[in-house]
């Protein structure tokens, strides 16, 4: 669990460019990490190749923050 | 003006009369260039003329697995792709009436799908470097229609509502993605005709002649050029007069 999290959080703080500490379980994307719909595309497409898995679009559009992201990652890797 | 020293490009059809002025303007400018297209013998050729700074992929369009392959190796080849110009395309002109499912289809298939095959193949490394330049080469026809050519006409004006959607998809990362649209254009396919075909045609140009490989070339290397970034969505139009759109 923390390894997928600590992977995730570090491919959100490459793709993004943000601070590692403003990249939180409950930031958004969005909102509070400025990313536009191609950076959320770019990230799932990311999140994909780094753990082998398919993220299907209406599962895509569910992941709006990072803790969305872990915890799909991780019932399905 | 319009230097692209460090940019790395891809030219497909760059046997053909209008692809082989492309890539040799393209290089002239400073840019790496892979050429492309289904002829090895004149990509060899043009790959020796140019020297340095050129590889040659052979690929056929018409296939999937082809095109994919293109992408993957040209961006390995130069270490990425930050020039794509969508030059390769082909003809199977007949009315309507007459037109078989395979003449639309593999019309469709190497003028519009492959384009958009190489665009989505290489963007990600575009959106990723924050620059990258779409050049997709389609035609007056798309824009005016003409007898014999429903297929061709739709996938000339396909690439151009691409584009636009592209262009808007990618502005924000620094990519732009236009499109050139060349009118009646000196080639080995226009050598062919006639004299008296040729005049038929010039007869209806305001400029009152073909235009040259190098007419197009030259439009490519603006889009293509840091100087042309706030440009994206749009066609030029290379015409001499001939439509005025």
């Amino acid at each position: 669990m923390s390894d997928i999290a600590d992977k995730v959080k570090k491919i959100v703080v490459e793709h993004l460019g943000v601070d590692e500490d403003k990249v939180t379980e409950n930031a958004s994307f969005i909102d509070d990490l400025g990313a536009d719909s191609l950076d959320t595309v770019e990230l799932v497409m990311a999140f994909e190749e780094e753990f082998g898995i398919e993220i299907p679009d209406d599962a895509a559009e569910k992941i709006q923050t990072v803790k969305d992201a872990i915890d799909f990652i991780s019932a399905n890797s | 003006m319009f230097d692209l020293t460090g940019k790395k490009a891809l030219v497909t059809g760059a046997t053909g009369g209008i692809g082989a002025s492309i890539a040799r303007t393209l290089h002239a400018a400073g840019a790496e260039v892979v050429i492309s297209g289904t002829r090895a013998e004149k990509l060899q050729d043009l790959a020796a003329e140019l020297g340095e700074r050129v590889h040659v992929i052979a690929a056929n369009l018409s296939d999937r697995a082809s095109v994919d392959q293109l992408a993957k190796e040209a961006a390995d080849a130069m270490g990425g792709i930050d020039i794509l110009v969508n030059n390769a395309g082909i003809t199977k002109d007949t009315l309507a009436m007459r037109m078989k499912d395979e003449d639309w289809d593999s019309v469709m298939q190497v003028n519009l799908e492959s384009s958009f095959r190489l665009i989505k193949a290489t963007m990600r490394g575009m959106m990723k470097s924050r620059w990258g330049r779409v050049v997709n080469i389609t035609s007056v026809v798309g824009v005016t229609g003409n007898p014999g050519q429903a297929n061709y006409c739709a996938s000339k004006a396909g690439m151009i509502g691409m584009s636009k959607a592209l262009a808007a998809e990618l502005a924000s990362r620094g990519i732009t993605v236009n499109c050139v649209a060349p009118g009646f254009i000196a080639t080995p396919m226009t050598d062919v005709l006639t004299d008296e075909q040729k005049s038929a045609i010039t007869g209806g140009i305001p400029s009152g002649e073909l235009g040259t490989p190098e007419d197009i070339a030259t439009a490519v290397l603006y889009l293509a050029s840091p100087e042309a970034k706030y440009v994206t969505g749009q066609t030029l139009h290379v015409n001499g007069g001939l439509a005025m759109i």
